[in-house]
């Protein structure tokens, strides 16, 4: 707007500037936080601010957050998939059996995609053509996928993984920054770029913010939403990848619990668990938060129940302060 | 975003070379034992036991740490910031066999002894493993316990805990095993309660349900011994079913006296966290080396002997009934 080549008749395609947009978001507020950990942490271990022990923090969330990408869409269009952790431990399942009979890397990994794609896809035809609601469906099929996991493997485990295949988990790319750190950046791209800077992220807010106007705009909803099921299954089959290979064996209780903290990651970067709001660079700072929390509390050996409390406070947190502000405000 | 990755890298770097000089010489020996789960009341005894063990060494801390929940994943959370703490040992009770391998295997890297105690790790990820007992020993015990309520025989369930508990399966084999010595007892059928107090009542209540004349409940786990015998008690089947197996004194002195267990095992874990105490500090300070056949000083609790797989049984478990139960329920 300050720009002097405009005329004075023009009207503005926003009604703020960026700069005074970024001041007021979300993304600002939990970057401060973010930063506050951060100091906090270095101030309160000597032994926080260390290369590799920043790198194996990452860890905490790396495989976490590559869910809650694709999660951030799907809740952003309005619905949910609870059974992303049990997608985690049927594909890790899969590959394991798979693994077993001899089945090398790119085999394996394969196995992994096509079993995450499968059971998003399962998902999404159960929500988009049968008409159920994706929390009722999820809840479901979250017993459905684990408890094939447990058929198979009962008080078994697969370990019989080729040695290359560590290097997903347990390998690094250059020096301390490890392959799934790298993975985790560039999946911030791209979900980046999908979200914000194409038609199809518009339409997913579209969808989340009115399915009827979205309908009748010419949005293809069912399919969209489709893909999105599609997409979090993938990311689910990604991470199932990652953490077996970092975990170096399989059993059917892999990722117990994972798919709350995945949840807790995306309302947390600031997506609206109503639909239609919420940006991926909430999210990825929402994954340092959890991370450098879990982390730095973890060094002062403070028992993990502290920390599950610490996370839900600020989890309420995050939720109650922009209403407050508002109500404060009016 | 832009900020937390710049800190990440830049200032990360710049005291990365302090972290070296952290450890100093005369730095008390820094032990963490980490457990399956905080808050349960097994592994605050053995805590107890450490703390006595770490008095008795003098220049030894204890750390004594876990997850929330008993998985894997949280373990290796806890261990990773061990390791960024330059721990000098980590004696550890696991969640899981394998999955924590790597974990450890990188603490180890990194100079720091690794020993399980209690529930194992593989060979490969740890130095040694301090079992409380021999598994067929547990096995034959809680057997025992059933049967010598029973001499004319009946019918037995087993309560476990989960279908991945590791000790428990083994238990339950090497009990399977000795099923013979014993005349006219049936095992009539296994569930699981997850170490959870509430599933493992439902259990033991649908148990008494599917089998209406079951003679006993055996719970090889401190949670499920302790619902299994509640349950009991509010089917009103006092006297009919017996509920023995592994417990903790404190928690199941209820049911001694209300007779819904006659009797118990289990080996103390005072004794099991003094123990893996002792060992961890004898192989930090390299004052004693793991390897089969070696014999290793564990202050008042003697020696532990390796053997191929450098494993090595601490001592035999221990019977409570009406007549001990209460000198040792205020303990643990």
């Amino acid at each position: 707007m300050s720009d002097a080549s405009l005329t004075p008749r023009s009207i503005p395609d926003r009604l703020h500037s960026p700069a005074a947009r970024l001041l007021a978001s979300w993304e600002l507020l939990l970057l401060v936080v973010a930063v506050a950990i951060f100091i906090a942490n270095t101030l309160a271990s000597p032994y926080f601010l260390n290369a590799w022990n920043l790198s194996d923090a990452t860890f905490n969330f790396t495989e976490k957050a590559m869910i809650a990408f694709a999660m951030a869409l799907l809740i952003i269009a309005g619905e949910i998939d609870l059974s992303v952790a049990a997608i985690i431990a049927l594909a890790s399942t899969a590959m394991g059996a798979a693994a077993s009979v001899g089945v090398g890397t790119p085999g394996l990994v394969a196995i992994g995609l096509a079993t995450g794609l499968t059971c998003g896809a399962f998902n999404g035809v159960l929500v988009t053509r049968m008409g159920l609601p994706s929390i009722v469906v999820t809840i479901g099929t979250m017993s459905l996928f684990r408890g094939i996991s447990f058929i198979v493997l009962g008080d078994g485990a697969y370990r019989d993984y080729p040695s290359d295949f560590a290097y997903f988990g347990q390998g690094y790319v250059f020096w301390v920054i490890s392959f799934e750190f790298v993975l985790f950046a560039l999946l911030a791209g791209i979900y980046y770029v999908l979200l914000h800077r194409t038609n199809f992220g518009r339409t997913v807010y579209a969808i989340g913010n009115n399915h009827t106007a979205a309908q009748f705009s010419g949005i293809r909803v069912a399919r969209v939403k489709f893909i999105l099921f599609l997409l979090t299954g993938l990311m689910s089959g990604v991470a199932a990848i990652c953490l077996t290979s970092r975990l170096g064996s399989t059993r059917p209780s892999i990722g117990t619990g994972w798919e709350l903290e995945v949840v807790t990651m995306v309302v947390l970067g600031g997506v609206s668990i109503l639909g239609g709001a919420g940006s991926i660079p909430g999210v990825v700072i929402a994954a340092f938060v959890m991370g450098l929390v879990t982390f730095g509390l973890g060094l002062l050996n403070v028992p993990g129940i502290v920390m599950s409390i610490f996370i839900g406070l600020m989890l309420i947190g995050v939720i109650a302060l922009p209403r407050l502000w508002k109500m404060w405000r009016a | 975003m832009k900020l937390t990755r710049r800190l990440f890298g830049g200032a990360a770097m710049a005291t990365a070379l302090m972290a070296g000089s952290m450890a100093h010489a005369d730095d008390p020996v820094r032990i963490a034992l980490v457990v399956k789960a905080l808050g349960i009341g097994f592994f605050e005894a053995a805590a107890k036991g450490a703390e006595e063990a770490a008095a008795e060494l003098g220049n030894v801390e204890v750390i004594y740490t876990g997850p929330t929940t008993t998985t894997a994943e949280g373990q290796i959370e806890v261990i990773n910031a061990l390791i960024a703490q330059q721990v000098d040992a980590i004696a550890i009770s696991s969640n899981d066999t394998d999955a924590l391998v790597p974990a450890l295997k990188k603490a180890m890297q990194r100079g720091i002894t690794v020993i399980s105690w209690d529930s194992g790790v593989a060979p490969e990820g740890r130095e040694l493993h301090l079992n409380p007992s021999s598994n067929p020993l547990i096995g034959n015990m809680i057997l025992k316990l059933a049967a010598d309520e029973l001499p004319e025989g009946g019918k037995v369930a087993l309560l476990s805990a989960t279908t991945t508990s590791t000790n428990q399966n083994i238990w339950i084999e090497e009990m399977t095993k000795v099923l013979g010595d014993y005349k006219g007892i049936e095992v009539v059928g296994t569930v699981y309660g997850d170490d959870l107090a509430d599933k493992s009542y439902r259990e033991a209540t649908g148990l008494m349900q599917t089998y209406p004349d079951l003679d006993a409940i055996i719970a090889p786990t401190s949670v499920g011994i302790v619902a299994a015998a509640r349950a009991v008690e509010d089917a009103g089947k006092v006297g009919e079913v017996n509920v023995t197996g592994l417990g903790l004194p404190s928690e199941m002195a209820g049911a001694i006296e209300s007779g819904a267990s006659k009797s118990f095992a289990i080996w103390n874990p005072i004794d099991l966290g003094y123990s893996a105490t002792m060992l961890a500090y004898q192989l930090a300070t390299d004052a004693a080396e793991a390897a089969p056949g070696a014999e290793i000083p564990m202050g008042r609790m003697g020696t532990l002997t390796l053997d191929e797989n450098t494993e090595g049984a601490m001592a035999d478990p221990f019977v409570y009934d009406e007549t001990n139960i209460d000198d040792f329920k205020d303990i643990f």
